[in-house]
C-alpha cells in the first residue's frame, strides 16, 4: 500500500516535470540540446533629415510580423522625440514628433529577429476588387496587349500567369515589345509599378511589397520592391527580377504598398539607410527574448531572470541532486561503500576545478601523503579537533607544494588545484586514517576506492553538458530525480554486491 | 539457469535494503535507539531487570577526569575501556594486566603507558568512535574472561554470541570467534569467524570468515563445528528478556560467557548485520515473516524462547 502511494507521488512528479518541459520546449522553443544556436539578424534603419526649426512629425514604416521571422526585440532611438507606433491590417508605422527641432536630425529604428518556420502562414486577406484595365499610352499599349495575349496562352492561373510574365520580361534576349516595357529601368520601383499596371491589364490584383534583402555586414542597404498578386485566396509574392515565387528566407518584408517609406513634415525629406548584421545567439536567449515579447510570465519566474553570476552558481547547484542520485543508486542498488554519505559528491564538485584525470591523480596523491603524515601525527597523541586542524594545515601546505612543483614542471593543470576544497580533503584523510587503524588498511582502501569511484561517476554525471543544460533550462526535471529517489527509497531488493556476498549460500544450496 | 537474485529470494536471504525498509524501520522506533546506542543506559536498564552485565568500574565524561585515571585504575589489574556510544566494536581497548614497571599490557601482549590510555580516552571523548561524531563518554568496565570451552577456538579475545531477537522472540544465533586477523575482536567485518548455532541443541555448526565458509579456526586449526555452548537455554532466555530493556522489534543481542560469572549481556544493537545468515546457511526472511504473522506475543520470556525454538524447528534446513 505504501509502495503504491510512493508510485503515485513519483508518477505525479514525473508528469508535472514532463508537462512543464514539453510546454517550455514546444511553446517557448527552449532547446533540449545545449549550445543550439540560431542566427539572429539585426537591422538598423537610420533616418537623417534637416529640421526647419518648427514642429517636426516623422512617419516611418516598420515591419509588422514579417513572414518567416520572429521579432525578438526592437528599439527606437529618438532622443527628444515623442514616439508612437500604429498598426493597420497591413503595415506598422512609427510616428515620431517633436515640438521644436532645428538642424540635422537622426532617428534610429533597430530590430532583432530570427528565422522561424512557424510564422510563414499564407498572407490571406479578402480578395481586393479586380482592377480596371488601365489606359496605356501608345506605343506601350499595344506592346502590353501583345505580351499579355502571349502570356495568357502559356499559363493556367494567376500564379503561372505572373511567373510566365516575369519570365518574359526578364529574358536575356528581349524582343521589341519587351525592350519597350523595360525602358523604365529593369528592377526599379518604377518598373515594378508598371508591372502592377500591366497585370491590371489582365485584371489581376497586384501590389508592391518592399523587402529588405538580408546580407551580413551591409552598411547601406535599401529596400527592394517585390510584387504580390492575389489569386482569389491569398497574396502570392514574386521576386520580379528572377520570377521566383514566395518570399525566400533571405528577405525581410518591410512593408506592403507603395506609399513613401518615410514622410517628414517640418523638415527636409529624410534619407533612410539600412544596416544589417548577423550574429549567432543561443536558442535559450532567443526563447527568453521571445517570451518577453509575447508577455509569457514563465520566463520571469525562470532562472534566466537571475543575474548571470547567480545563474552560474545555480548551474552547479542544480547538478548536485543528480550527484546525490548517483550516490543513492551506488549505495542502495550496487551496495558500494564510501566514506560518508555525500562526501563523494563534494569530491566530485572539487574535480570540476581540476578536470577529471588531474583531479583523481591529485586527490589520490594528496590523500596518500596526508594519510602518511596523519599516521605520524597519531604518535604525537593530539586531541581530535587540533589534530584535524593540523591535518588541514598540512593538506594546504601540500597543495601549495604541489602547485609550485607543477609550475616548475610547467604543468599548468597543477595550478587549478589551488581551489581544491581543502576541508573535504582533510576530512577524508581523517576518516580514512581512523578506518585504517580500526579496521585495517584493506577496509580503508576499499572505502577509499569506493569513494573515488562514486566521485568519478558523480563528476561524469554532474558535468555532462547535455544533462547540465537540461537541468538548468528545465529545472523541473529535478522533480524526476526526486521521483527516482523516492522509488529507490522503497526498493527492498538486493544490492548488486550482496549477490557476491551471499554467493556462498547459493553455492551451498545448489549442492546436491 | 536462474538469476542469482531469484535464487537468493528463494533461499529467503534478507538484503540490506529489505532489512532497513521492512524490519528496522517498522519495528525499531528511532526514539528508542539511545537506549541501545548508549552503553551506560543499556547497562543501567539491564541491572534494573536483573540481567547480568560486566560491572562498571568507571565512567569518564570530561577530559579533566582523565587526570585521576591513575587512581581509578590502581585497583584493577585488568579492564576494558570502550566508548559509550561506539559503533561496530571500534575504540575498544582491552587491558589484560600490568607490567612490573607499572605499564599496561594489552590483550595482544603489546605494552602501553598510562599516557597512551589517556590519549585513547580523549579520542573517545572527542567523538572519534561515536556514531554521529558527537562528543562521547568512556566506560571502564570489567574485562570478560571467556569460558574455557572456547579456549581453542578464539585467538586473544573473547568470543561473543549474537542473537537476533525479533518481537522479543530469539530466532537466530551465532558465535563470533576472534582471530589473529580481527586482532582479538569478535567482529565479523574485521575478520572474526562466525559460526551458526543450532537453536535446539546450542551446538555450533558451519563457520564463516570474510564471507567464505571455513571449517576450522584459522589460527588454532581446531574444528569450529560441534562445540556445545554451555548454558545455551539460559542465554536464550536472557536474550528474550533484553527485549524488555529496549522495545526494539528487531534487536541484536550480544552475550558473552564469562568463566566466573556465566553469561552476561555485553551490548544491544538496533541494526544487527546480515552475516548471521551466512553463518547459519539459512535466510532470515521466512523465519521473520512467520514471527511477523504471529498474533499476540506472550510476556514471559521463557515462553518466547519456546516459540522461537518451535519456529526454528519448523523452518529447519536439512542438516548439511
Amino acid at each position: 500500500m505504501k509502495i503504491s502511494k510512493i508510485s503515485v507521488i513519483a508518477l505525479v512528479l514525473t508528469a508535472l516535470a514532463v508537462g512543464a518541459v514539453y510546454y517550455k520546449h514546444k511553446r517557448l522553443g527552449l532547446p533540449l540540446q545545449p549550445a543550439q544556436q540560431s542566427e539572429v539578424w539585426t537591422v538598423e534603419a537610420k533616418l537623417q533629415f534637416r529640421a526647419n526649426g518648427g514642429p517636426v512629425k516623422v512617419q516611418f514604416y516598420i515591419p509588422r510580423s514579417p513572414p518567416g521571422f520572429i521579432k525578438l526585440n526592437e528599439d527606437f532611438i529618438s532622443s527628444n522625440y515623442g514616439l508612437a507606433t500604429e498598426a493597420d491590417g497591413l503595415n506598422r508605422q512609427a510616428l515620431w514628433a517633436v515640438r521644436r527641432a532645428k538642424g540635422k536630425q537622426v532617428l534610429y529604428y533597430r530590430m532583432e529577429f530570427v528565422q522561424s518556420s512557424d510564422s510563414t502562414g499564407p498572407r490571406t486577406t479578402p480578395r481586393p476588387a479586380y482592377p480596371p484595365v488601365p489606359e496605356y499610352e501608345e506605343p506601350l499599349g499595344s506592346a502590353v496587349m501583345a505580351l499579355l495575349d502571349e502570356v495568357r496562352s502559356h499559363s493556367a492561373d494567376v500564379a503561372t500567369f505572373t511567373r510566365e510574365l516575369l519570365l518574359r520580361l526578364n529574358t536575356s534576349q528581349p524582343d521589341q515589345n519587351i525592350s519597350l516595357i523595360n525602358k523604365s529601368g529593369h528592377g526599379s520601383a518604377e518598373w515594378v509599378r508598371q508591372l502592377v499596371r500591366i497585370l491590371a491589364g489582365a485584371r489581376i490584383p497586384a501590389r508592391i511589397v518592399y523587402v529588405l534583402p538580408l546580407q551580413d555586414l551591409v552598411k547601406h542597404g535599401s529596400l527592394v520592391p517585390w510584387i504580390e498578386v492575389h489569386n482569389d485566396f491569398q497574396w502570392i509574392a514574386f521576386n520580379p527580377v528572377t520570377g521566383a515565387q514566395g518570399f525566400s528566407d533571405d528577405v525581410l518584408v518591410w512593408r506592403t504598398g507603395d506609399d513613401p517609406l518615410v514622410t517628414v513634415s517640418g523638415g527636409t525629406p529624410a534619407e533612410v539607410d539600412f544596416s544589417i548584421s548577423r550574429h549567432a545567439l543561443s536558442q535559450v536567449s532567443i526563447a527568453e527574448q521571445w517570451a518577453r515579447q509575447t508577455d509569457s510570465r514563465l520566463m520571469d519566474f525562470s532562472l534566466f531572470a537571475l543575474p548571470v553570476q547567480t545563474q552560474n552558481v545555480y548551474r552547479i547547484i542544480l547538478m548536485v541532486p543528480l550527484g546525490a542520485l548517483v550516490i543513492v543508486l551506488l549505495r542502495n542498488l550496487v551496495g558500494l561503500a564510501t566514506f560518508g554519505t555525500f562526501m563523494p559528491v563534494l569530491i566530485a564538485l572539487a574535480f570540476r576545478e581540476t578536470s577529471l584525470l588531474w583531479g583523481v591523480i591529485m586527490f589520490t596523491m594528496l590523500v596518500i601523503l596526508g594519510l602518511a603524515l596523519r599516521l605520524y601525527l597519531e604518535k604525537l597523541k593530539l586531541l581530535l579537533v587540533p589534530r584535524l586542524a593540523a591535518v588541514l594545515t598540512i593538506v594546504i601546505l601540500l597543495i601549495a607544494l604541489f602547485s609550485i612543483v607543477s609550475v616548475q614542471l610547467e604543468l599548468e593543470r597543477g595550478l587549478s588545484v589551488a581551489l581544491f576544497p581543502v576541508v573535504i580533503l582533510a576530512m577524508t584523510i581523517e576518516r580514512m586514517s581512523i578506518v585504517w587503524e580500526e579496521n585495517g588498511s584493506q577496509e580503508a582502501l576499499k572505502l577509499g576506492t569506493g569513494s573515488l569511484i562514486a566521485a568519478v561517476l558523480g563528476y561524469l554525471v554532474m558535468t555532462h553538458p547535455g544533462l547540465s543544460h537540461v537541468v538548468f533550462v528545465f529545472p523541473e526535471t529535478l522533480l524526476i530525480v526526486l521521483a527516482i529517489t523516492l522509488l529507490v527509497g522503497r526498493y527492498t531488493g538486493y544490492r548488486l554486491l550482496e549477490l557476491w556476498r551471499f554467493r556462498g549460500l547459493i553455492k551451498e544450496a545448489d549442492k546436491p | 539457469m536462474k538469476f542469482p537474485w531469484t535464487r537468493l529470494r528463494e533461499l529467503g536471504i534478507v538484503g540490506m535494503n529489505q532489512r532497513n525498509a521492512e524490519f528496522i524501520m517498522p519495528y525499531n522506533e528511532r526514539r528508542y535507539y539511545p537506549l541501545v546506542d548508549n552503553k551506560i543506559i543499556t547497562k543501567q536498564r539491564a541491572i534494573a531487570r536483573g540481567i547480568p552485565v560486566p560491572p562498571l568500574y568507571g565512567h569518564i565524561e570530561l577530559e579533566h577526569q582523565t587526570a585521576h585515571l591513575h587512581n581509578l585504575l590502581a585497583s584493577y589489574r585488568e579492564f576494558v575501556i570502550k566508548p559509550a556510544n561506539g559503533s561496530g566494536g571500534n575504540g575498544i581497548l582491552v587491558i589484560a594486566g600490568k607490567t612490573a614497571s607499572g605499564q599496561f599490557r594489552k590483550a595482544n601482549d603489546s605494552v602501553i603507558s598510562l599516557e597512551d590510555i589517556k590519549h585513547h580516552m580523549s579520542n573517545i571523548l572527542s567523538g572519534m568512535y561515536s556514531l554521529g561524531g558527537d562528543t562521547d563518554s568512556a566506560i571502564i568496565e570489567y574485562r570478560v574472561r571467556h569460558d574455557p570451552c572456547f579456549n581453542e577456538v578464539s585467538y586473544k579475545g573473547v568470543p561473543d554470541i549474537r542473537l537476533i531477537v525479533f518481537r522479543g522472540i530469539p530466532l537466530f544465533g551465532m558465535i563470533r570467534l576472534p582471530t589473529r586477523q580481527s586482532d582479538g575482536r569478535a567482529n565479523l567485518h574485521q575478520g572474526a569467524v562466525g559460526a551458526g548455532i543450532d537453536f535446539r541443541t546450542g551446538r555450533t555448526h558451519f563457520g564463516v570468515m570474510n564471507s567464505r565458509p571455513v571449517s576450522s579456526h584459522p589460527d588454532t586449526g581446531v574444528p569450529i563445528a560441534g562445540i556445545d555452548i554451555p548454558r545455551w537455554q539460559q542465554m536464550l532466555e536472557m536474550a528474550a528478556t533484553c527485549f524488555e530493556l529496549a522495545p526494539l522489534g528487531y534487536l541484536g543481542v550480544d552475550l558473552v560467557l564469562d568463566q566466573d560469572q556465566g553469561p552476561m549481556m555485553l551490548e544491544l544493537n538496533a541494526r544487527p548485520g546480515l552475516a548471521i545468515q551466512i553463518a547459519n546457511h539459512q535466510g532470515l526472511e521466512p523465519v521473520l515473516r512467520h514471527a511477523q504473522a504471529l498474533g499476540t506475543i506472550p510476556d514471559d520470556p521463557c515462553k518466547r524462547v519456546r516459540i522461537g525454538c518451535m519456529i526454528r524447528e519448523k523452518f529447519a534446513t536439512s542438516p548439511a
